[in-house]
């Protein structure tokens, strides 16, 4: 296939992500740099009130915006450097809160309990994920073959779900006194409010995250035990290999491809975890990262929208997510020169 | 004797295998399973702290709202006919009615026919002949399990879902079309092609496809509030606010899926041996005659598959939708986030409950008829929606 008939079949797909990928990256990036804001203008205001005797009258300085010819608010926009970014960071208080030694104060900062929870969020879900996806995948395989189609049509629902549709379901089992709250409060015997405190509702958050990704991992897996070798099984087995011995050396390698591969889809989807917060309405206990840009890009009280400030949570965010990328980008270049040597 | 007995599970590793299996349907199902109770209850029995309560709803009942033996034996016959009416009968049908070359047409004419007299029959002409049935059949005629149905006609009529849905029908059609239209031909290009080129744009899709929405929606937001303004002089007075508009949600939208379609369309197109566009080569096509008549033909499973995940992303999405088009206009999820934010009785919760079913509710027929493509999309090794 020469250049140019290359170039016409991956025109249209490359232009679009040009267009709405590639440029708002750009636009974001400057944006981060600068302030848009109304132009404000001071002015002598006369004010006059009638009394008994007569008229009263002031004059106040009041500052107004600068109205256009179209009945708009003129806007400027400022270059301020690295404004941006330290409204984000906040860096004042986080040396204050260093200086008074206290986590407490630290996470008040919105930035930082938000970076807090994604990663964390991210690192604990990702070996649950693995290990329930691959424990579903080997009792799948295990079971008769007339039971599978009906067990991966049930592991698909969690997975294929609207995400905030199944933060919800998951929520409305455990709010106020919701099924699963009354059996914990009988079982435990105590009174029990999941959405009182902070952990609680993070430890849901993840419960739910498993519950989602963890029939992909499953399915995956599934589809790489067919293709196991039958042959270095027997052999595994004539060498007198046991179960748990059959299963770390020769299903585990089998599979290691996969593992890595569901891995680095969970590390990009997690990172960005966004819909738990919405579902849960976590917003006064737990935030994240990309709730934290969603959350300045809304209409604030005043009726405005912080694009600057999200410009720059924004390329945090896109920093983060390309540190966690850096290893396996590095993986793929190195098979990818290996192939051409 | 000994390797009969490590290929064959004993006993009790089978017996807990099983166990686990179960256990896992059991948690994958009940939340699912719950909601959907929830939503045909009146508020005071969904919100029970009885797990029965909930399940067989006496105050429903009590107010002369439910289902007896009759209706449940009925309706659950009709819907097991129908879903056996479609795995086997409407297939056959298509492929026999459908001209040649033109089986996509046939399918959708026959599904639309096929679901249209379902509902007709399910919701339409079933209700009057059951409760005729239930007056003359005496005990058996009783309601035994609460069921109510008024909580769907508040959120559909009253709360004006059905503009979100059809919102939602535009959006989705919107992106798989397009997103198929460019995925396929730029899946190709990268599949067939071994360049350096190829491998960057692919390499860049990756990361494009790790890049959290909220990032990307920070560059639209701007751009599409005063875009009027901004693409005067381009378009004169015709210029268009782009902030609101279903064209341009369904564009990011499709960009956004871009990275993931190709990826995967190119990993199907890499399974196809390219014997065979060269074969049509030699007989005289152009490139892209090989691409329309020999390749396409062969790739409609995994064209299919990719529209699959396509479809879940936009129907799916929170967060492109409910920040680029307005609170009265979206599309079915981010209209639901009206609904739960205000909640302040159990009934408003009720709704919101009932609202949520209806959206899951196309998903769960999705994943029925399309079980197998899901499953090979997922384990094509390319990427997931």
């Amino acid at each position: 296939m020469n250049q140019k008939t290359f170039f016409a079949f991956i025109g249209p797909s490359v232009l679009m992500m040009v267009l709405f990928i590639a440029l708002p990256l750009a636009t974001v990036l400057k944006q981060s740099f600068y302030i848009n804001q109304p132009i404000y203008e001071t002015l002598e205001v006369e004010t006059c009130t009638p009394t008994f005797t007569g008229q009263v009258c002031s004059v106040d300085l009041k500052t107004v915006p600068v109205i256009g010819e179209n009945g708009k608010v003129l806007k400027k926009n400022e270059f301020v450097g690295l404004l941006n970014y330290q409204n984000v960071i906040e860096y004042p208080r986080v040396i204050a809160a260093f200086a008074d030694k206290s986590w407490r104060q630290f996470m008040t900062i919105d930035f930082w309990k938000a970076l807090r929870f994604t990663l964390s969020f991210t690192l604990i879900t990702l070996p649950l994920v693995l290990l329930f996806g691959l424990l579903i995948a080997l009792c799948i395989n295990n079971a008769a073959k007339s039971i599978r189609g009906p067990v991966i049509f049930v592991s698909l629902l969690p997975m294929i779900i609207t995400p905030v549709i199944g933060a919800l379901s998951i929520r409305w089992l455990f709010i106020g006194d919701g099924i699963l709250t009354s059996f914990l409060e009988w079982w435990f015997a105590k009174d029990i409010a999941m959405f009182a405190q902070a952990w609680t509702i993070e430890f849901m958050m993840m419960m739910y995250r498993v519950w989602h990704v963890a029939p992909f991992a499953a399915i995956v897996f599934y589809a790489g035990l067919q293709t196991v070798n039958q042959d270095t099984v027997e052999s595994a087995i004539i060498d007198g290999a046991n179960r748990w011995e059959k299963l770390r050396y020769v299903l585990l390698p089998h599979l290691m491809p996969l593992i890595v591969f569901v891995t680095l889809i969970h590390l990009m989807d997690s990172y960005r975890v966004f819909e738990e917060v919405v579902g849960f309405s976590s917003q006064a206990y737990v935030i994240s990262l990309q709730w934290l840009t969603y959350d300045f890009l809304m209409v604030d009280q005043s009726g405005n929208r912080s694009i600057s400030r999200a410009s720059a949570s924004a390329m945090l965010t896109m920093i983060g997510i390309v540190l966690l990328l850096i290893p396996v980008l590095k993986g793929v270049w190195r098979d990818y020169k290996d192939k051409r040597l | 004797m000994k390797d009969k007995n490590l290929i064959q599970l004993p006993f009790a590793l089978r017996l807990s295998s099983y166990f686990f299996l179960v256990f896992w349907c059991l948690v994958a199902a009940f939340p699912i399973f719950w909601i959907s109770v929830m939503s045909v209850k009146l508020p005071i029995d969904a919100f029970n702290s009885s797990p029965l309560n909930v399940i067989f709803g006496p105050e429903t009942l009590n107010q002369n709202k439910g289902l007896s033996f009759i209706d449940i034996t009925l309706g659950l016959s009709i819907i097991l006919f129908t879903a056996k009416l479609s795995t086997g009968w409407l297939v056959r049908m298509v492929s026999r009615y459908s001209p040649d070359g033109y089986q996509w047409f046939g399918w959708v004419i026959g599904a639309m026919t096929f679901g249209l007299s379902f509902i007709i029959i399910f919701f339409g002409i079933m209700p009057s002949a059951l409760s005729l049935l239930n007056d003359i059949s005496g005990p058996l005629g009783n309601n035994i399990l609460g069921f109510s149905t008024e909580h769907y006609a508040t959120v559909w009529f009253e709360k004006g879902f059905i503009k979100n849905f059809q919102n939602s029908l535009m959006v989705t059609t919107g992106v798989v079309t397009i997103s198929l239209t460019f995925g396929t031909l730029a899946g190709y290009g990268l599949a067939r092609s071994g360049s350096n080129l190829a491998f960057w744009i692919l390499i860049i899709a990756l990361v494009f496809r790790a890049l959290p929405h909220s990032v990307l929606v920070t560059g639209y937001l701007p751009f599409f509030m005063n875009s009027a303004e901004i693409l005067r002089p381009i378009f004169g007075d015709a210029a268009p606010t782009l902030y609101g508009m279903p064209w341009a949600t369904i564009a990011v939208l499709v960009a956004i899926n871009q990275p993931f379609t190709i990826w995967m369309l190119r990993s199907f197109f890499q399974s196809i041996p390219s014997e065979l566009d060269e074969a049509a080569r030699v007989d005289g096509c152009s490139h892209f005659q090989a691409f329309r008549r020999v390749i396409m033909p062969v790739m409609w499973p995994g064209v299919i598959t990719t529209g699959l995940f396509s479809f879940l992303l936009a129907y799916n999405d929170f967060l492109v939708t409910s920040l680029l088009l307005e609170a009265q206009n979206t599309t079915m999820v981010p209209a639901i986030a009206g609904m739960f934010n205000m909640e302040t009785t159990t009934t408003d919760q009720v709704i919101a409950v009932a609202a949520a079913v209806s959206i899951i509710a196309p998903l769960f027929f999705l994943v029925m008829f399309f079980q197998r493509q899901i499953v090979s999309g997922l384990t094509a090794g390319a990427v997931k929606g």
